[in-house]
């Protein structure tokens, strides 16, 4: 899932300062797994809001809406009633899903009230690692299930580095060195004649806006354009 | 020749190499590394030109390259993956060859969080794996795309080992590796655990990779008990092992640095006998005016000309 965290409460507050009616508008799929823009976190985030508002002689006001995916348009299109009662939207989805939230609405200002931070899983309660950084060109084949281009802090395709610190990776003894971890599997698999081969230099098909098509709908999207 | 440089003309007689090193400054500062390279001149027989060492921004390797060569010393240009891209790599090697640099050291670098921009955006376009078969086909004509080039850059190939990192049964496959991408000689971290590195060179050697490339065993005198204890708990793989500490221990602080250049001067000795080594990379680092000296007490001097 895609992991993201709350951006610092002064900073939301700069981000909306002068705006004086605001929707908070949440996420309940990625965001709201890793307890950063759901259904709660909204309901939280706007009282915190109108709680720093007090003090002011015309406080603005905060509504709520949270929608089941901000990257999907069939859902958005629920907001279309909403939106034009307020002034500013203040979203707590991914990047994807801001960006497809002020595309739909380009006369309201959007701003983003999370961080969006890796694509990552949930080791357990409200604590999630990286694991993977959409490259493009997957090498998990070789590598044993262990992405070499997001747990190694250099992205090496041919590790490990001279930097190892015993199983550790060189940046910080709590991060295990992922090569020291591919070593251990493949050759628990008895299967280190994939690395003894050179990697060659990876394609970095990421470095581009892109779009997927997949097989089969390629006609339905020519024939509407 | 596939360079023609004096490394390889000293390697390839069979002499016992001998390469320095020398940071350049962290600053547009000329005078700097003419101090450095002044005490190197005549005594080693080329010198590693550090890229941006430690992530810490300094002169270019390059353009201290060509400083180095005009103050009489064959430079060792290091480039490091950290900071450059395939393209930027590919023109700064042809433009090194260019001016004059003959020998090259392919690294991946330490990574940026260490340095004194630890914001900064790491490239690692490339690895050093991969950094040394594009200058070992740029050699050959070639760029990483597979395009020609109509003036080859020739350079002699180096790459870095680490023998005492883990996996410890890996790092000579990894060697291996780093031969069969192009690597014409090997600069080994700097080694303290002499038991450790026998066991490298035995298995480098039962697996023949000694003949096919010429291994330059890593040196830095430790300077003081302080500079010892650092080595061994900061630098990232580096393995000091206790008796190194116990030796400078017993001895007093102000003779701690002698006592280091006799340590490093009875590793030297150890090494001119080894099956598989061909040389000594000596890093004395910010140390540079004691490596005449260490040259002397070593018997690597006088060099052989070539
Ligand atoms: S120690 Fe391991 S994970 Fe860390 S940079 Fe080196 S190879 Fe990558």
């Amino acid at each position: 899932m895609i992991v993201a965290k709350r951006k610092p409460f002064e900073e939301i507050k700069g981000l909306i300062q002068g705006y004086k009616k605001i929707l908070v508008v949440g996420c309940g799929t990625c965001v709201a797994v890793c307890l950063a823009g759901g259904e709660k976190e909204v309901g939280v985030l706007a009282a915190e809001l109108r709680l720093s508002q007090k003090s002011e002689k015309e406080p603005a006001e905060f509504g709520e809406a949270t929608v089941q995916r901000q990257c999907d348009r069939e859902f958005l299109a629920e907001l279309d009633d909403l939106v034009p009662e307020y002034d500013a939207l203040l979203s707590m989805a991914c990047g994807a899903g801001i960006q497809f939230l002020a595309e739909r609405f380009p006369d309201t200002p959007v701003f983003p009230a999370v961080d969006t931070t890796f694509i990552g899983v949930n080791q357990d309660v409200g604590w999630y690692e990286e694991r993977c950084k959409a490259c493009g060109s997957c090498v998990l084949g070789m590598t044993a299930g262990i992405c070499p281009v997001t747990m190694c802090a250099k992205s090496l395709l041919n590790g490990p580095c001279g930097g190892t610190n015993g199983s550790s990776c060189e940046v910080d003894p709590n991060q295990p060195c992922a090569w020291h971890m591919i070593y251990e599997r493949l050759a628990r698999q008895g299967r280190l004649d994939k690395i003894i081969e050179i990697c060659p230099a990876n394609d970095w098909r990421n470095q581009k806006p892109q779009t997927l098509i997949q097989p089969g709908y390629e006609e339905r999207y020519e024939s509407g354009k | 020749m596939k360079s023609g440089s004096k490394l390889e003309k000293i390697l390839s007689a069979g002499h016992f190499a001998f390469t320095g090193e020398l940071g350049p400054p962290r600053g547009a500062n000329l005078e700097a590394i003419q101090k450095k390279a002044g005490h190197l001149k005549g005594v080693v027989d080329s010198v590693n030109i550090t890229d941006n060492q430690t992530a810490v921004v300094r002169m270019s390797s390059w353009a201290a390259s060509i400083l180095a060569i005009q103050e009489g010393l064959e430079p060792n240009y290091q480039m490091v993956c950290r900071d450059r891209n395939r393209l930027a790599m590919q023109s700064d090697i042809l433009g090194a060859y260019a001016l004059g640099i003959r020998n090259m050291l392919c690294l991946s670098g330490d990574h940026q969080q260490f340095g004194d921009h630890p914001q900064c955006k790491g490239v690692f376009d490339i690895d050093s794996m991969q950094l040394i078969m594009a200058v070992k086909e740029m050699r050959d004509g070639k760029f990483i795309n597979g395009q020609e080039i109509d003036e080859p850059p020739r350079m002699f190939i180096g790459a870095a080992a680490n023998p005492f990192a883990e996996p410890f049964e890996w790092r000579v496959y990894r060697l291996a590796k780093k031969i069969k991408a192009g690597a014409d000689f090997i600069q080994t971290q700097c080694i303290y655990n002499m038991e450790k590195m026998r066991e490298w060179v035995k298995r480098a050697r039962d697996m023949g990779l000694t003949e096919k490339v010429y291994i330059l065993a890593g040196i830095t005198p430790m300077k003081s008990l302080g500079m010892a204890r650092y080595m061994k708990s900061k630098v990232p793989g580096m393995d000091v092992p206790d008796e190194v500490i116990n030796r400078l221990k017993g001895v007093e602080k102000k003779k701690q640095g002698q006592e280091g250049i006799a340590m490093a001067c009875e590793q030297i000795q150890e090494f001119k006998e080894m099956k598989g080594i061909s040389g000594i990379h000596l890093m004395a680092i910010e140390w540079e005016h004691r490596v005449p000296e260490i040259a002397e007490q070593a018997g690597m001097l006088p060099r052989p000309e070539v």
